[in-house]
């Protein structure tokens, strides 16, 4: 049986007014079922580009070559209908800044039973809202049955987070794409969040990549390790190989850059995560 | 929610009572002795002091500020004996130019300026916000550049300007169109429609420009927005990621906006009612003011004021059946 | 009312995000403009226009008639006053035709409607922004009390239908010296829409790191606002004004066409405009011309706004 996801020389290419530029630059992992990836990098060394472009989001001024295959099935040439059938079912994604990510409109319960209906055709309302409280359950929201008719302005950060795994789990997908999940969030709630998505994983066996500009975060989860700088994958290996024995030179840098792998995770992120923070609320 | 209408209505209720203190207090400054206007000609001053004792203007602002609010809840009477003329309350004050209420010329002339009104609406809404939102879809190709283009110049072109144009080429020239008169809908269906066809017209390509460039705008920021990606990322339908997610959000601000427009319109539209001489509110406005009679004028600007007023209110109630963040404070 | 206040608020709804990314480069926003062809064609009539109503005088010299000067030989009085000769009495003699009934020269009322239009937009804008910045300061770096008592007179003044109140007044206001009045009332209504905006930003960035720093150093609350907070405002300030223009000039023009603006003799494309609808079936030029003018004035500071507000958002979004 071949791997779950395998990505094999990976190229995004921009159109921009200076000409193409390459945001990844040959890339290749694969990903086995069950397994967990974390790939690591500053802003802007293609890292989002890269789950975009597996989910088939990237934007319209965007370009691929290569591979990507999910299961056996070449995506790149798949026609957009049936990647979309993909999305959201197989594949799930969720994303760093949970208020936005929601549609404030509308309830949660509605947004995950939505997530649901859309692959399941044919499924009751009644259905797909059991299958959401369920899955609230899942990501321990107390008291799930109620606050599945609330909005998302009436969750905390943290909450938001764990309704969007949620509506993510709520397909039972093979893959999950965790795009720093808790940049966002509040240093105490990370680790929760961090320990959430371990737990998912062990209990619904589904694959996890884990996206971060913090090698502290994907240490805590990840099994395989790719650092990526500017597009390019810079070293691949196994987390704990990578931690005892860093190859290459920016890999040491992010090292060095992280004090403690163990406790205190987050303590030096003070800044960073104040900082999107108030990004988000600007725009909010 | 409760406590959200009863601060909202409250509000109102102060705003309101503002709007006709300031409007009040400012005709009561600048305006022209009424009772110089009345006299007429054989005028003497013995005549002028009686007529302002008759009429009260010889007492103090607060006085006569209390005589007029009290007028507009329980009537009053103008003068004493024979020549007392009654308001009944309402009583938005008298033209004692045309010898009537301001409240029964307004009366006689708001059907005008509500046909126009509500004609425009359906124009413009059809127009602007279809318009804009498929130029939004279709980003980039000739149809945005060319709703984007004749948007660009409907907000530029004064409407008097382009009534002129139209009047001049439709009914002067081609003789399509007839003069526009507010021709009743009951006379003659037919010819209610050629005559306020032009009017609605120019009166709806001003706003629908407005409301195609708000629409487009709305649209295209609402799809950058992160939870229409999360949408996608359910691998939801396009068609159910526009409506249900891009639409709905875009398209809150235009139940704002609108709510404000077609009130406002309602109190007269004053520049198009006086090009084409349709006696609505808005003539009757603009007439007075080259009268000169203030008692009208302001009659008109305190209706306007809370067509204006009482409109903000129910688009704000309409906003919270919309939008949950207002019906629902924050956190549960 | 069909220049209600909020066509303002329509123009600037999608108010530009600036403020909280540092201003861009003004070389680079010039740059950036200048390459749009639509900007440059802009800024070449509202120059032109500039030109025109600063050398009104001279401008008129050139072309030999002053704007009261009566022509009578260039209309017919046995046609009622019409103009002598087509479209509308266009000649070597009066380049843009004369005004039908007085003979007056139509260009050199143009220059010096140009004149009325930009004086009476100029003064608003100066007006208009000022009051929005300072008050919008003013309630965002206080906010509190301060705030709340800006905040309700902004609401106040937004509720309020400005067009038929404006002409309210206008029409009890003695008529000698309108313009001021016109700048005065115009800038009242149009102040609260450029606070707000400019209230909002003060208020995330009055929690920014380098205003902490400043505060911790010691610096007053005045010298914060202008010298650290201000500074970043000036690209929001600019992209709105600029779409502020176009409200305040129609809303000149307006109220001058319903005879409450700007008085006789004195010329405005407004009020020319007007005096043109006895005449339009006849003398159609007598409309068009002014009405040309007032709408590419209108078009070309749209234009401006919306592109200037283009490259700001983009300068950002680098």
């Amino acid at each position: 049986m071949s791997a779950l996801l395998e990505v094999e020389d990976l190229t995004i290419t921009f159109r921009t007014a200076q000409g193409p530029v390459d945001v990844v630059d040959r890339l290749s992992f694969t990903l086995e079922r069950g397994a967990s990836l974390g790939i690591v990098g500053e802003s802007g060394s293609g890292k989002s580009m890269t789950s975009l472009a597996v989910m088939g989001l990237l934007p319209p001024t965007a370009s691929l070559t290569g591979r990507v295959s999910l299961d056996g099935a070449e995506l790149t040439a798949l026609p957009e209908s049936k990647v979309r059938r993909l999305r959201g079912d197989r594949m799930a994604m969720i994303f760093q800044d949970p208020l936005s990510s929601l549609n404030p409109y509308y309830t949660v319960g509605m947004q995950i039973e939505e997530a649901y209906r859309a692959h399941r055709p044919g499924v009751t309302r009644r259905q797909a809202r059991k299958v959401a409280v369920e899955s609230m359950e899942r990501v321990h929201i107390a008291d799930a049955a109620r606050r599945v008719d609330h909005y998302p302005h009436q969750f905390s950060g943290g909450m938001r987070q764990r309704v969007m795994i949620a509506m993510a789990l709520s397909t039972e997908p093979d893959l999950l794409i965790a795009d720093e999940p808790t940049t966002a969030l509040d240093v105490t709630v990370q680790a929760q969040i961090l320990d959430l998505l371990q737990e998912v994983r062990r209990e619904t066996g589904t694959a996890l990549i884990l996206i971060s500009h913090d090698l502290a975060v994907v240490s805590e989860i990840a099994e395989d390790v790719v650092v990526m700088r500017h597009g390019v994958a810079v070293e691949q290996a196994p987390a704990e190989r990578l931690f005892s024995d860093p190859r290459h030179p920016y890999t040491r840098a992010l090292l060095d850059a992280v004090p403690r792998i163990d406790d205190e995770i987050g303590e030096l992120r003070g800044i960073d995560s104040l900082d999107s923070a108030a990004g988000v609320g600007g725009k909010a | 929610m409760v406590r959200f209408l009863v601060t909202r209505l409250a509000g109102m209720v102060g705003v309101l009572f503002l709007v006709v203190l300031f409007t009040y207090a400012i005709f009561f400054a600048l305006s022209p002795d009424p009772a110089v206007q009345i006299c007429g000609k054989n005028c003497t001053p013995e005549l002028i002091d009686q007529i302002r004792t008759n009429l009260g203007l010889d007492r103090p602002f607060y006085e006569q500020f209390l005589g007029f609010l009290s007028g507009l809840f329980v009537g009053t009477t103008y003068g004493t004996g024979a020549n007392a003329i009654d308001c009944a309350a309402p009583c938005l004050g008298y033209s004692f130019q045309t010898g009537q209420p301001v409240l029964e010329m307004f009366e006689q002339r708001f059907g005008v300026s509500a046909t126009l009104a509500v004609g425009a609406a359906v124009l413009w809404l059809l127009m602007g916000v279809a318009g804009g939102m498929l130029a939004a879809i279709k980003k980039g190709t000739w149809f945005d550049r060319a709703a984007t283009g004749a948007a660009l110049g409907g907000v530029s072109i004064p409407n008097y300007v382009l009534a002129l144009v139209l009047q001049y080429v439709l009914v002067v020239k081609l003789g399509w169109l007839p003069f526009p008169q507010a021709v009743p809908f009951g006379a003659d269906p037919g010819q209610w429609f050629l005559n306020f066809v032009m009017p609605w017209l120019v009166l709806a390509f001003t706003y629908a420009s407005m409301y195609q460039r708000l629409t487009r705008a709305n649209v295209l920021d609402t799809l950058d927005e992160n939870f229409v990606r999360t949408a996608r990322a359910k691998g939801l339908a396009p068609r159910l990621v526009w409506r249900r997610h891009a639409l709905r959000p875009a398209l809150t601000p235009v139940v704002t906006l609108f709510g404000m427009d077609f009130a406002g319109l309602l109190g007269g539209a004053i520049i198009i009612e006086t090009v084409f001489g349709l006696n609505g509110v808005g003539k009757m406005a603009s007439d007075s003011i080259t009268k000169n009679d203030q008692p009208v004028i302001m009659g008109v600007t305190l209706v306007a004021a809370f067509l204006v007023i009482v409109g903000n209110v129910i688009v704000d109630i309409v906003y919270t059946t919309i939008d949950p963040r207002v019906r629902i404070g924050a956190r549960a | 009312m069909t220049i209600s206040m909020t066509t303002l608020e329509a123009e600037t709804g999608g108010a530009p995000s600036v403020g909280v990314a540092p201003p861009a480069p003004r070389q680079g926003v010039w740059h950036h403009l200048l390459r749009s062809r639509g900007a440059v064609l802009a800024l070449s009539y509202i120059a032109l226009v500039a030109l025109l109503a600063v050398a009104a005088p001279l401008v008129v010299k050139l072309s030999g008639w002053g704007p009261y000067d009566f022509d009578q030989a260039a209309i017919d009085p046995n046609l009622g006053g019409l103009p002598v000769g087509p479209l509308g009495g266009i000649s070597a003699e009066h380049w843009f035709g004369v005004e039908p009934g007085t003979g007056r020269d139509l260009f050199a009322r143009i220059v010096y409607g140009a004149r009325t239009s930009m004086l009476i937009a100029l003064a608003a804008t100066t007006l208009t922004t000022l009051l929005g910045v300072l008050f919008g300061l003013l309630a965002g770096y206080h906010g509190g009390k301060v705030d709340q008592v800006v905040s309700r007179v902004m609401d106040f003044l937004m509720a309020f239908p400005a067009l038929i109140f404006m002409i309210a007044i206008l029409s009890a206001l003695p008529a000698s010296n309108r313009a001021p009045l016109l700048v005065l009332v115009i800038s009242v209504f149009g102040w609260p829409y450029l606070a707000r905006v400019v209230r909002g930003q003060t208020m995330t960035l009055t929690q920014r790191e380098f205003v902490e720093a400043a505060r911790a150093s010691g610096a007053s609350g005045w010298r914060i606002v202008f010298l650290e907070i201000l500074p970043n405002l000036r690209s929001t300030i600019i992209v709105m004004t600029t779409l502020a223009v176009p409200g305040y000039i129609g809303t000149e023009a307006g109220l001058s066409f319903l005879g409450v603006g700007v008085v006789p003799p004195t010329p405005s494309w407004g009020q020319m405009i007007a005096q043109s609808m006895g005449w339009y079936a006849v003398d159609p030029m007598y409309f068009l011309i002014p009405g040309t003018f007032l709408f590419l004035l209108v078009l070309s500071f749209t234009v401006l706004g919306d592109r200037l507000k283009d490259v700001v958002d983009a300068g950002e979004r680098r």
